[in-house]
């Protein structure tokens, strides 16, 4: 039987149909392709150009569809999971965050002040910026 | 230009400090860590600079615009103006792209899987599930001891004074790691514990 489920996919929330199986979470392959643009094709999951290989595609694949914990480790993604209280959270895998930060490419953001009015860091290109991170704690 | 970021639980925990300061820059509210993430800030308050181009020439560093809590961490504000200053006025203190990489902190995978347990901890906060939600802020702290953005961070979340017993518990544990208090010469006496 399949029940509401929260997936935060790198921080944005996808509301889908999950199906239970103990600790396991089945999401089926259309809709964990509508939330994280990986489908799974032949050659293993796979997102625009680019395929990861699958190894043991009866341990990824149920009758509910995808088993969650399976595609995160297929990607080498970090996976917070609360199957009692329908929701998970899939991270950014180190080496991915670690390759980014090494670039020296200052990573781009949009978040709001307090109107709610949003603004992000690359509409301040050609001007020196300090990016400072505090807070009231 | 300076963006200033507060990795608060909410906008109403930051707005006292937004108004009494009355910036002219944008001043923004980052509850579920955004920037903590896409830049591994493991502490506050971190600065990072900027260039032109967009590039990092001067990492993730812990440095401080005031002397208030100097007799605690023992940097002193005034060098740190001191090379802000420089940089903006003759483009001093940039550091290489070799001197940047060297002195950047990498995540681990326990570092990334801890944002995870955080994002998770914070929706579940959302939704009103506070003791689901505290299960995972500990979770996360477990796997990401020395990040205070997560430790520090989650104790105004779950019930505990991030100024109280709690803080000088974790202090005791060693600050975050820091790689760029080696490069930046503001420290003038030993962090207290």
């Amino acid at each position: 039987m399949s029940t509401s489920f929260e997936l935060i996919d790198e921080g944005a929330l996808k509301a889908l149909d999950a199906t239970l199986e103990g600790e396991r979470v089945f999401i089926p392959a259309a809709a964990l392709e509508r939330a994280t643009g990986w489908s799974l094709k032949p050659e293993g999951l796979c997102r625009d150009a680019a395929c990861v290989p699958v190894r043991d595609r009866a341990a990824l694949v149920g009758a509910g569809g995808v088993n969650l914990a399976g595609f995160a480790a297929a990607l080498g993604r970090p996976l917070a999971l609360d199957v009692a209280e329908g929701v998970a959270a899939l991270g950014t895998a180190a080496p991915d965050r670690g390759t980014a930060l090494a670039s020296l490419e200052a990573p781009d953001f949009s978040l709001p002040d307090l109107s709610g009015l949003r603004h992000s860091l690359s509409e301040h290109r050609g001007k020196k910026a300090l990016l400072i991170a505090y807070a009231s704690w | 230009m300076v963006i200033t970021v507060a990795l608060d639980r909410s906008a109403e925990d930051a707005r006292p400090w937004i108004e009494a300061a009355r910036p002219t820059h944008p001043s923004l509210i980052d509850p579920s860590h955004v920037l903590a993430e896409l830049y591994h800030v493991v502490n506050v308050p971190t600065v990072v600079w900027i260039d032109e181009t967009g590039r990092i020439v001067r990492p993730n560093d812990n440095q401080f615009a005031t002397d208030t809590f100097t007799a605690f961490h023992g940097k002193a504000s005034a060098p740190y103006l001191d090379l802000i200053r420089a940089w903006v006025n003759e483009g001093k203190g940039a550091l290489s792209a070799d001197e940047v990489r060297r002195h950047q902190l990498l995540p681990s995978p326990e570092a990334q899987l801890a944002r995870a347990e955080r994002a998770l901890a914070w929706r579940l906060h959302q939704r009103g599930r506070a003791e689901a939600a505290k299960r995972h802020f500990e979770r996360a702290g477990e796997l990401a001891p020395q990040d205070w953005t997560i430790r520090r961070g989650s104790m105004p979340i779950i019930g505990q004074n991030p100024f109280g017993p709690e803080f000088f518990e974790l202090a005791k544990q060693g600050a975050p790691p820091a790689p760029m208090d080696e490069v930046t010469p503001t420290r003038i006496a030993p962090r207290a514990v």
